[in-house]
């Protein structure tokens, strides 16, 4: 197998991604691009008018309910990247500094299961929990706990963010589970070494150390929730729809595609920069401990 | 250490409350979705059997799962094993593009397919359902091969070459046996997230539902809401067990050659 | 000597790393022959270059006088050791070593046979079943060979073959590698950067530093004589003493720091240029004087102990000469007669001026 040196290693590693780089540019970036382009277009009655313009950009400015949907999208996500995040830690720090190296593996996968089953199954069944005669309720008030059901958990924000943390709860655990595994257990040893309490060595060495797991952690729960359709669908009620349903609703409702269009390029450069800014906090974060 | 313990348990309820209320309802004998319990009935499960829709809508599900797991994976492998085995320019964003799928909102690819389907003039077919899936899962096929080709010492296969064997024999009797583990486990996991996947399916299938899509439309249905647990408990044991088959036939990959474990998926 | 294999001119780079350098050597039949140098100086490539996994821009390769550079890998007449050993974890001991036989045409008693000769050769006779991935590195080595050698090869290569081995078991693998060369007859190409093994084994070693070959010896020549102070410093230990070489009515002289003046040695001023210079003296040829010792026949000079490290057979002393720009290191062996001295002992170190080495790199 005697290769031409690097032009032929280079040549047969671009013939084999090949078919996966083709198959995702054709159905990805293709796609992706004809969004842009369609946000530019505008929707008149039934025809598309493909002359360029902001106009829908403008529109969704101007109009209350798309600043509001953006805004309470972002903050949705916001809130259930850092409950998620935070409800996630321990659970990866037990995982990796209290169960035995041999069942890690068992661990994880008990993890991750509740992820790969049906996600429509699985929301749904929050809002049984959540309900007003549902599980959670009945039970308080068989308990004795409550008098009269709780209303401020269905139909609401609050159930936004308990479904979404639920849901893309081991999204969180992997990458900081990754990241613990990763440290040096002898780091901690000289940190206790020279003087640290177990709590000063796990503030000073073991959060800092897992922190790119954290911030890998927050950017995989961030991005997906932002564009979730099914969760506020089914448990938000009026009060609790995102950008997604709005998307949904302009192309298959209101048949108004471009403006669709424009909705999921602004969710995405609202994405991006929101990462980006994730990003360079922990470049910056890194570099400032060398 | 013990409240960490305690704190990790309660943590494992929440994430499996949803699953564990499932066969409670699916064979509670009342049609309100609601304690107290009414009484064990597996009267759910037979009505089942007789919603010709429901056959539908699974022999579809399974049709499309089947391409898409087999199509993604063998672009995963191409993928994974261009990344772990040859160097070439623009690898990095090349594999940053095909992975983009795994963290994009799922609404997005969903529009922007629906999109380009309509300009082309592909009618909304399992044909489409199938090339959205084969995006979406592609990435985690990826991800799962990767770790079966990188954990691959670059030697083995200069080895097989070294003592006669051309460069596709090399990848048949060498390469290929200790990544087939890898291969099965993608197989599998693809095969799920086709069978569960909803957004995508919602834009895309046009009449040709999908067991999600098709439960999706039932959820409004109070009357349909038992039947639907029923069906829900199907469905989460089958994943169940062909994830748990896949985390087994990564493991033996990982013992096969002769590594340690170093935990699960992606 | 016949050259078995024959490389000339060979350039290797790597996008703008020059890997290999305008490389010419000749390799013997039956030779042990090995690659000496620090990791990146290019003895691996060199070594893959004949082993067909990497290919040159520049120059030719020849293995039994036939052309190799566009024979494929599995069509050149060498087999590998390689430097993880590569053992299929799939497996067995048995497929292993038997695996380069699948095209030889023989019938499965035939390659039986082969496999159990094989694997008694490297002292593995019974182990055909065992599961590759349960071996102990050492037995993992044996299995690297026998599946090497046993389609018997032109020539055998070894990737750093003792490196991941532990220091009792590496010397073990010594011995052994070196008797079963003999053994077999093959010739041998060792890769390695422990100067110590090259010394052992080899018949002859090549010495590289960044891409080219510095030096291409006899393991006594390349000690003795090294042609350069690079080379001088990387095989064993050289005291380096800076000094002159100057012309005193026809006689060439040589003023050393710390050691004083004298003629220069016959052999070395045939090559010396007037000048400044470096003058190499290992430090066993340097000795301290102990009352009971004879009274020297060389030279001799005045110093004080500054430093010692004892090794149990040897004592090295780093001592302070008079005059000198930083202490020579002398080796002594350890006699029950010989006192170990103390820092600050004032000695008379004597030194023979024929095992003086001269450098007067530009």
């Amino acid at each position: 197998m005697a290769k031409d040196g690097q032009a032929g290693e280079s040549r047969t590693g671009l013939l084999l991604v090949a078919p996966p780089l083709v198959y995702a540019v054709a159905l990805l970036a293709g796609p992706m691009a004809m969004i842009l382009l369609f946000s530019f277009w505008t929707q008149d009655f039934l025809d598309i008018d493909t002359t360029l313009t902001l106009n829908n950009y403008r529109e969704a400015f101007r109009d209350p309910i798309y600043r509001e949907l953006m805004g309470r999208s972002v903050w949705i996500a916001g809130v259930v990247t850092a409950v998620t995040v935070v409800l996630a830690f321990p659970v990866a720090y037990f995982i990796s500094f209290h169960v035995a190296p041999r069942r890690k593996a068992l661990w994880i996968f008990l993890v991750t299961i509740p992820f790969w089953t049906s996600y429509l199954v699985r929301v749904f069944l929050w809002k049984v929990i959540l309900g007003f005669n549902g599980v959670l309720n009945t039970s308080l008030m068989g308990l004795g706990v409550i008098e009269e059901p709780l209303t401020v958990i269905l139909y609401n924000l609050n159930a936004v963010v308990i479904t979404l943390a639920h849901a893309y709860a081991p999204f969180a655990i992997l990458p900081i589970f990754v990241a613990l595994e990763r440290i040096d257990r002898s780091l901690l040893e000289a940190a206790r070494d020279l003087g640290d309490s177990a709590l000063r060595a796990f503030w000073r060495v073991t959060l800092p150390l897992a922190m790119p797991g954290v911030v890998a952690a927050s950017l995989i729960v961030f991005i997906p929730t932002i564009g979730d359709y099914v969760t506020p669908r089914l448990v938000g009620g009026p009060g609790g729809l995102m950008i997604a349903n709005m998307i949904q609703t302009q192309f298959l409702r209101l048949d108004n595609a471009p403006m669709g269009a424009t909705l999921a390029v602004l969710a995405m450069l609202s994405v991006g920069a929101i990462a980006l800014v994730f990003v360079l906090l922990n470049r910056r974060f890194l570099k400032g401990r060398g | 250490m013990r409240g960490l313990r305690v704190y990790t348990l309660v943590y494992l309820l929440f994430l499996y409350a949803p699953i564990l209320l499932l066969p409670v309802f699916a064979f509670n004998a009342s049609t309100v979705i609601a304690f107290p319990l009414a009484g064990f009935t597996t009267e759910w499960f037979t009505e089942l059997a007789t919603i010709p829709a429901l056959h539908t809508a699974v022999l579809t599900s399974l049709k499309i799962a089947g391409v898409v797991a087999v199509v993604s994976t063998l672009l995963g492998i191409c993928a994974a094993r261009a990344a772990a085995r040859y160097r070439f320019p623009g690898k990095a964003g090349i594999m940053g593009l095909i992975m983009l799928p795994l963290i994009l909102p799922e609404i997005i690819v969903a529009v922007a397919l629906l999109v380009v389907f309509l300009q082309v003039g592909l009618p909304l077919t399992s044909l489409t359902v199938i090339l959205g899936h084969v995006l979406i899962c592609t990435p985690f096929c990826v991800a799962i091969l990767n770790g079966a080709f990188q954990s691959l010492d670059p030697a083995l296969e200069e080895a097989a070459v070294d003592l006669g064997e051309t460069g596709w024999g090399a990848f048949r009797l060498i390469i290929l046996p200790l990544v087939m583990p890898g291969i099965i486990a993608s197989l599998l996991i693809a095969f799920t997230i086709s069978m569960d996947e909803f957004i995508v399916a919602f834009f895309v299938s046009g009449s040709d539902a999908t067991l999600p899509v098709y439960l999706w439309g039932q959820l409004r249905f109070p009357q349909r809401l038992p039947a639907v647990m029923a069906l829900g408990t199907i469905l989460v044991a089958a994943s169940v067990l062909l994830l748990t088959l896949a985390e087994l036939a990564r493991r033996r990959g990982v013992r096969r050659r002769g590594g340690q474990d170093t935990g699960g998926f992606l | 000597m016949t050259a078995l294999i024959s490389l000339s001119g060979i350039n290797k780079t790597y996008a703008s790393y020059h890997a290999l350098r305008d490389v010419s050597l000749d390799i013997g039949a039956g030779e042990f022959f090995s690659l000496l140098g620090p990791s990146g100086c290019g003895k691996t490539t060199l070594l893959r270059t004949i082993a067909g996994f990497e290919t040159p821009e520049t120059g030719h390769l020849r293995i039994d006088g036939r052309d190799m550079l566009r024979v494929p890998a599995n069509k050149r007449p060498t087999n590998m050791v390689f430097q993880s050993y590569a053992i299929f974890p799939h497996l067995s001991v048995a497929e292993n070593v038997g695996f380069g036989l699948r095209r030889s045409g023989d019938n499965r008693a035939e390659k039986a046979a082969r496999i159990d000769e094989a694997l008694g050769m490297v002292g593995l006779s019974g182990y055909g079943d065992r599961a590759a991935h349960a071996l102990s590195g050492g037995q993992r080595q044996r299995v690297a060979l026998a599946r090497a050698l046993i389609l018997k090869p032109k020539v055998l290569l070894l990737d750093e073959p003792l490196s991941a081995l532990d220091k009792k078991m590496r010397e073990q693998m010594q011995s052994e590698l070196r008797r079963l060369q003999r053994q077999v007859g093959i010739t041998f190409v060792l890769v390695t950067h422990d100067q110590e093994e090259a010394l052992i084994m080899s018949d002859r070693i090549a010495v590289m530093f960044e891409g080219a070959i510095a030096q291409v010896d006899t393991p006594q020549g390349i000690y003795r004589a090294p042609r350069s102070q690079q080379v001088a410093a990387f095989i064993g230990m050289m005291n380096f003493l800076p000094g002159t070489v100057r012309s005193d009515g026809g006689q060439l002289l040589a003023d050393i720091a710390g050691l004083g003046t004298i003629p220069l040695p016959g052999d070395l001023a045939a090559t010396a240029r007037l000048g400044a210079a470096q003058f190499g003296l290992r430090p066993e040829s340097l000795s301290i004087m102990f009352g009971s010792d004879p009274l020297p026949t060389g030279l001799f000079s005045d110093g004080t102990v500054a430093e010692r490290a004892y090794y149990g057979d040897m004592t090295y002393y780093d001592i302070d000469l008079p005059g000198g720009a930083s202490p020579v290191t002398c080796s002594m062996k350890n006699l029950l007669s010989r006192p170990v001295l103390e820092p600050g002992s004032a000695v008379r170190v004597a030194w023979e001026p024929g095992a003086l080495s001269l450098f007067q790199d530009v």
